[in-house]
C-alpha cells in the first residue's frame, strides 16, 4: 500500500480498504498520527494525542477482525474528539485553563458509542475556551490556523476539529454546535458538518456551554461519511432526559439516494444580501441554480423574527452558561489558586475562577448572571424565551411552505486571525445565520460550495430541516455535493493548500 | 455572640402586647434506595465520598435523571396533605456558591411546584383539655440535598476558626420534599405548641407513609422556624426573622417561644425586627443572628434546561391516592376508642413510637393494657439504652404477646418475664425456647414453697406473730424471704396466700 495516502482517503474508502483487509486499522491509524506529528505544528487542531491510545483502540479492531467477530462499518477509522467531550483518563480541557490536568473518570455517550462501533480516537482537538467563539482565538492554548491560509481563522469553536479534517488529520470529527459551532467551522475550511436535531444525540459527558442550545453532531470532508458518523453518535440515551426516544432517521440511505427531484427548497429572505460577502452571495446563488437544475422546487421564505435571534441568543446562552460554568471553582478538580492556608474558601473560588477563565468566559458569565438577576429577569431572560418562541413559529410556517431551507452559512469566508478579536459584537455576528437553528432546535448541515472569487477561500451552505428529519438534510446535501463534483472533477477539500 | 445576652419580655407579658404569625418549612429526606438524579445509594453514616457518582459529584458534562421514586414520594406525600398535584411542573436552578454544593447550584423548584394549597389538622394540648388546629400547607416541592461540611481543627468546630474543611458529598442529591406551611395566624398563646404539634404529625404522616426515616436527630428531617409579632390579629405581619435547623420537638417548641420573647422586648422598646436568618443554640436555648436578609443573595432562579417538566397524569395521580395510608391522627382516635384509653395513655404509646407494635401485639392476642405496658416500658427501656428505635429490637409483636401469654399462665411472673425478654433480644431463641434453655418456669408445686415459707417463719418468728396479730403488710418480708430462697421462681401471689394459709390469717 505504499503508493496510497490514507490519509487522503474518505472514511468510506477506508472502511472500505479495512474490511477487505486492504489495510490494518494499526496502519491506518499510524498513517494518521504520522500525518498528525508532520503538520500540527502549522496547524494546532489538536490540543491532545492519545498515540497510544489510538493504536490500542486500531490493535482490538484489528484483532477483532482477524477473529472474525462483527464489527461496525466505520470500525478502524480514525477520528479526532473535540476537548469539550469527556473520554475516560484523557485529558479533557474545554480549551480552559481552569480545567488543565483534569482526566475525566467517564466516558461522554458519544464517546462510548465511539469506541462501541471501533472507531479509533486520535485525540482531543482545539476550541474556543468552553465553545465560547467563532475562530478558535478563545482557546487559553493558542489559535489554531485555518488549514486553506495559516493567517486565516478555522472557525469556531470547533476550529480544532475542522482544521484536522482540512488538514487531512482525520477523516472523522466529532464537534458541537450552540450557534453555529459545527457548521461556522466546516463552512470556512471547505468541510461538511452537522448540527442534529436538539436531542438526537445525547448530551452525557458533553461539558455544558448551554444546555438548551448545546448539541453534539458529526463533521466530515463529505456527506456520505457525515452520515455514517451520524448514525454511530445518534439515538435515545436514558442518561441524557432531553435525549428523544423516536428512532433515528435514515440518514446514511438519504445520503446515498441524493435524489431531489420535487423536493421543495426555501429561500430564507433574511439570512443573506445586505451583511453578506459578495464572493458568499455569488457561490450561493450558483448552488441555488444546481438545486433547481436537479429539480428541486426553489421558493422565497420569509422569517420576520430571525432579526431578533442574535439578540435573544446572546441572553440565554449567557444566563444558562452563568450557571453551567460556576462548577468550576477549584474545589474539586482541575485549576486551584491562592489556597495559602489563609485565605478562606471564598477566596480561592474567586482567585481560581479569576486566573482560570479568560476574558470572553468573563464576559458571559457577568452577562448571564446580570440577565437572570432579580428585577431584570422578565425583561430579559424572560423575553429572550419569548422570541425563542416566535422563532420557532417562523420556522413551523416556513416548513409548511417547504422540506428545507436554505442559507449561506457565515456571512463572510474565514478572516484573519486577530481581525475580530477586539470587536466581540463582529465576531457574534458570524453566527447570525446558524442561531435560529438552535433557537429552534431544528437540524442543520453546512456543505462547501465553492471559493469566494475575491479571496479564494471557501464558502459554506447552510440546509435546514425541521426536527427529527435529519434525513433530509443530507438528502439535499448529497445531491448537491454530486453535482458540484460532477463540475469541479473532485471535492473542493482536494484544492487545499498541500503541506 | 452580643446576641447571647438580649434581653427577653416575659411569654403571658408578650402575649398580652402581641400576636405572633408563624411559618414552618420542613425538608424531609426521602428514603428512596437511589439519589434524586443518579443511581447512587443513599444509605446513612457510609464512609465519607464512597455513594458518590459523576452525577451527584457534578462533574463536568455529568446530567440529571429524575428518580421516578423521588416523584411519587411528593405527589403522595402532597396528596396526604390535601395538596393539588401540578398538572404540569418543572425543576428550577437555585444559584449560589458554596463548597458543599458540587455545582454551585442546587435543582429545586421555583415557581412551579409539584404540589401546593393543602391542609393538615393537629393536635395539641391545654390545660382546658386538647385541642386541633388547621396549618395550611402552602407547598410541597422536590429538590436535592447538599453534601457536607466538616470543619477540622479550631475549638468550635465551625467555619470560623477551623484550620481546614473537608466535604462528604455522599448526602448530595439525596432527595428532599421542602414543606411549606402557609403563615399560621389564631394560634395565639399556643403558637408554640402549635408549631410543635405541627411538626410532631407531619412526622408521624410522613412515618405512616413510609417516605421517609424522619429522624430528627439524624437531620433526615429539618425544620426551619419563621415568627413575626404584630399590635393585633387584624394588622398587617410583622417583619419576620427564620431561625435555621431547629432539630427537634422540644426545640420547635423552646425556639417559637424565644422568639417571641425576642422580638416583644424589641418592639416594646422601640426597635424593629431585622429580617434575618438566626441560629437555634440546643445547648443554651437561644437565637443567634445569621445573616441578614438584606444582604441575602440573589438565587438567579430559572428552569432546569437539563430536566424536562413533569406532567403527571390524572391517573397517576388517582393510583397514588389510592396507596395512602389512614391518617395518622384518625387512626390515633379510632385506636383509643377501641382499647378504652384517654389522650394521655395514647400519646405515651405514639410518643414512644409503638404504635404499630402494641397495634400487632394485641391482634397477636394480648389484652391491650399488657401490651402498651411491654413497648413503653421494659421495651422502650432497652431500646433507650441501647439508641435504637424500638421498631428495630430483635423482638416481634408475636414474640410479646407469646411472653404475656406465659404471664397469664402463671408460667413466669413480671421479673422473669423480663429475662424472657432479655434471651429473647439475645438472640436465643423464641419465648418459650428461652424458659426452657433458662429453666425460668415458676415454681408452681405448694411442697417447696411451703418448705421455704415455714423455713422464712422459723427465721423471722417476730414477723410470724405480727402477721397473725393482723399486720398483713408484715408479710412482705417472709414473701421477700421466699422469693430469694427460690431465686425468684416463684409466684409471689401464690406465696402470700400460702403464708396466711399457714398462719391462719384471713387476707
Ligand atoms: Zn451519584
Amino acid at each position: 500500500m505504499s503508493t496510497l495516502d490514507l490519509t487522503r482517503c474518505t472514511a468510506v474508502q477506508l472502511a472500505e480498504l479495512l474490511g477487505t483487509r486492504t489495510v490494518s486499522a494499526r496502519e491506518v491509524a499510524q498513517a494518521h498520527l504520522d500525518r498528525i506529528a508532520a503538520v500540527d505544528g502549522d496547524i494546532h487542531a489538536f490540543l491532545h494525542v492519545d498515540a497510544a491510545g489510538a493504536l490500542a483502540a486500531a490493535d482490538a479492531v484489528d484483532a477483532d477482525r482477524a477473529a472474525d467477530r462483527p464489527l461496525g462499518p466505520l470500525a478502524g477509522v480514525p477520528l479526532a474528539l473535540k476537548d469539550v467531550l469527556t473520554m475516560r483518563d484523557v485529558p479533557t480541557t474545554c480549551g480552559s485553563r481552569i480545567l488543565e490536568g483534569w482526566r475525566p473518570p467517564y466516558d461522554a455517550t458519544v464517546t462510548r458509542r465511539l469506541r462501541e462501533a471501533g472507531i479509533v480516537i486520535l485525540g482531543k482537538t482545539n476550541m474556543d475556551e468552553f465553545a465560547m467563539g467563532s475562530s478558535t482565538e478563545h482557546s487559553a492554548y493558542g489559535p489554531t490556523r485555518n488549514p486553506w491560509a495559516l493567517d486565516r481563522i478555522p472557525g469556531g469553536s470547533g476550529g480544532g476539529s475542522a482544521a484536522a479534517l482540512a488538514a487531512f488529520e482525520a477523516p472523522l470529527a466529532i464537534g458541537t454546535d450552540t450557534g453555529g459551532s459545527i457548521r461556522q467551522p466546516a463552512a470556512v475550511t471547505g468541510t461538511v458538518g452537522v448540527k442534529p436535531t436538539y436531542g438526537a444525540v445525547s448530551r452525557y459527558g458533553l461539558v455544558a456551554l448551554a444546555s438548551s442550545l448545546d448539541q453534539a453532531g458529526p463533521c466530515a470532508r463529505t456527506v456520505l461519511d457525515t452520515a455514517m458518523l451520524h448514525q454511530v453518535i445518534a439515538g435515545h440515551d436514558p442518561m441524557d432526559s432531553t435525549s428523544l426516544t423516536d428512532p433515528v432517521p435514515d440518514v446514511v440511505a438519504a445520503a446515498k439516494s441524493g435524489d431531489i427531484s420535487g423536493v421543495r427548497i426555501g429561500l430564507v429572505r433574511e439570512l443573506g444580501g445586505e451583511g453578506y460577502q459578495a464572493g458568499v452571495q455569488e457561490r450561493f446563488a450558483e448552488a441555488v441554480a444546481v438545486l433547481e437544475r436537479l429539480g428541486a422546487d426553489v421558493v422565497e421564505v420569509s422569517c420576520p423574527s430571525f432579526e431578533h435571534a442574535l439578540a435573544a441568543y446572546y441572553l440565554i446562552l449567557p444566563s444558562e452558561a452563568s450557571s453551567n460554568l460556576a462548577k468550576f471553582d477549584g474545589i474539586r478538580y482541575g485549576l486551584r489558586v491562592g489556597d495559602d492556608g489563609r485565605r478562606s474558601v471564598e477566596e480561592v473560588m474567586s482567585l481560581t475562577r479569576e486566573a482560570g477563565f479568560g476574558a470572553e468566559v468573563k464576559r458571559r458569565i457577568m452577562l448571564g448572571t446580570y440577565a437572570l438577576s432579580s428585577g431584570y429577569y422578565d425583561a430579559y431572560y424572560g423575553s429572550a424565551q419569548k422570541v425563542r418562541t416566535l422563532i420557532q413559529r417562523d420556522f413551523t410556517a416556513a416548513f409548511a411552505q417547504a422540506d428545507v431551507l436554505i442559507s449561506p452559512t457565515a456571512p463572510t469566508t474565514a478572516f484573519r486571525l486577530g481581525e475580530k478579536l477586539d470587536d466581540p459584537l463582529a465576531m457574534y455576528l458570524n453566527d447570525v445565520a446558524t442561531i435560529p437553528v438552535n433557537l429552534a432546535g431544528n437540524a442543520a448541515m453546512s456543505l462547501p460550495i465553492g471559493l469566494a472569487a475575491e479571496d479564494g477561500l471557501p464558502v459554506g451552505l447552510q440546509v435546514i430541516a425541521p426536527a427529527m428529519a435529519d434525513d433530509r438534510l443530507y438528502r439535499v446535501g448529497a445531491a448537491l455535493e454530486q453535482a458540484l463534483y460532477d463540475r469541479w472533477g473532485g471535492l473542493l477539500i482536494e484544492e487545499v493548500p498541500a503541506r | 455572640m452580643s446576641q447571647a445576652t438580649m434581653e427577653l419580655m416575659d411569654f403571658d407579658e408578650a402575649m398580652a402586647r402581641f400576636d405572633p404569625v408563624l411559618g414552618l418549612e420542613v425538608h424531609v429526606e426521602l428514603s428512596t434506595a437511589t439519589k434524586m438524579f443518579c443511581g447512587c445509594p443513599t444509605t446513612f453514616g457510609a464512609e465519607p465520598n464512597t455513594q458518590v457518582c459523576p452525577v451527584c459529584l457534578g462533574l463536568p458534562g455529568a446530567l440529571p435523571a429524575l428518580n421516578r421514586m423521588g416523584v411519587e414520594s411528593a405527589m403522595r406525600i402532597g396528596l396526604a396533605l390535601h395538596c393539588e398535584v401540578a398538572e404540569w411542573c418543572r425543576f428550577a436552578r437555585k444559584n449560589y456558591f458554596y463548597p458543599d454544593m458540587p455545582k454551585n447550584f442546587q435543582t429545586s423548584q421555583y415557581d412551579e411546584p409539584i404540589c401546593s394549597d393543602g391542609w393538615i389538622d393537629v393536635d395539641y394540648d391545654t390545660p382546658e383539655g386538647r385541642r386541633t388546629f388547621r396549618v395550611g400547607i402552602e407547598r410541597a416541592h422536590m429538590e436535592e440535598d447538599t453534601g457536607k461540611n466538616v470543619h477540622l481543627g479550631g475549638a468550635t468546630g465551625r467555619i470560623h476558626g477551623a484550620d481546614y474543611s473537608l466535604v462528604d458529598y455522599n448526602r448530595a442529591g439525596i432527595p428532599l420534599i421542602e414543606i411549606v406551611t402557609k403563615p399560621i395566624e389564631g394560634a395565639g398563646r399556643y403558637a408554640p405548641e402549635v408549631a410543635r404539634a405541627y411538626v410532631s404529625a407531619l412526622r408521624d404522616l410522613l412515618r405512616a407513609l413510609e417516605v421517609s426515616d424522619v429522624r430528627m436527630e439524624q437531620g433526615s428531617l429539618r425544620c426551619d422556624v419563621n415568627v413575626s409579632l404584630r399590635p393585633s390579629a387584624d394588622a398587617p405581619f410583622g417583619t419576620r426573622s427564620e431561625t435555621k435547623n431547629v432539630n427537634s420537638l422540644r426545640s420547635v417548641e423552646r425556639s417559637v417561644r424565644y422568639e417571641i420573647g425576642r422580638q416583644a422586648a424589641l418592639l416594646a422598646g422601640g426597635g424593629r425586627v431585622v429580617q434575618e436568618t438566626r441560629h437555634w443554640h440546643e445547648d443554651t436555648g437561644l437565637t443567634t443572628s445569621g445573616r441578614s436578609k438584606e444582604e441575602a443573595e440573589d438565587y438567579r432562579y430559572f428552569p432546569e434546561p437539563d430536566l424536562v417538566p413533569i406532567a403527571p397524569s390524572r391517573e397517576w395521580v388517582e393510583a397514588l391516592r389510592a396507596t395512602l395510608p389512614e391518617n395518622p391522627a384518625a387512626r390515633r382516635n379510632r385506636l383509643a376508642a377501641a382499647w378504652g384509653i384517654g389522650e394521655l395513655e395514647m400519646s405515651t404509646v405514639v410518643n414512644a413510637g409503638a404504635l404499630d407494635l402494641v397495634e400487632a401485639t394485641i391482634a397477636a392476642g394480648a389484652d391491650q393494657a399488657a401490651a402498651r405496658k411491654w413497648w413503653t416500658g421494659e421495651l422502650a427501656r432497652v431500646a433507650r439504652e441501647r439508641g435504637v428505635e424500638l421498631r428495630d429490637l430483635a423482638i416481634t409483636p408475636a414474640q410479646v404477646a407469646e411472653v404475656e401469654a406465659l404471664v397469664q399462665a402463671g408460667t413466669v411472673n413480671d421479673k422473669l418475664a423480663r429475662q424472657v425478654i432479655e434471651g429473647v433480644l439475645a438472640g436465643e431463641g423464641g419465648p418459650g425456647e428461652v424458659v426452657a434453655a433458662r429453666g425460668l418456669a415458676v415454681v408452681s408445686d405448694d411442697g417447696p414453697l411451703l418448705a421455704a415459707i415455714d423455713d422464712a417463719l422459723a427465721a423471722q418468728p417476730d414477723v410470724a406473730e405480727k402477721i397473725r396479730g393482723g399486720k398483713v403488710q408484715a408479710a412482705g418480708a417472709i414473701v421477700g424471704a421466699v422469693m430469694k430462697a427460690t431465686r425468684g421462681q416463684a409466684d409471689a401471689a401464690r406465696v402470700r396466700e400460702l403464708i396466711f394459709q399457714r398462719l391462719g390469717v384471713e387476707a
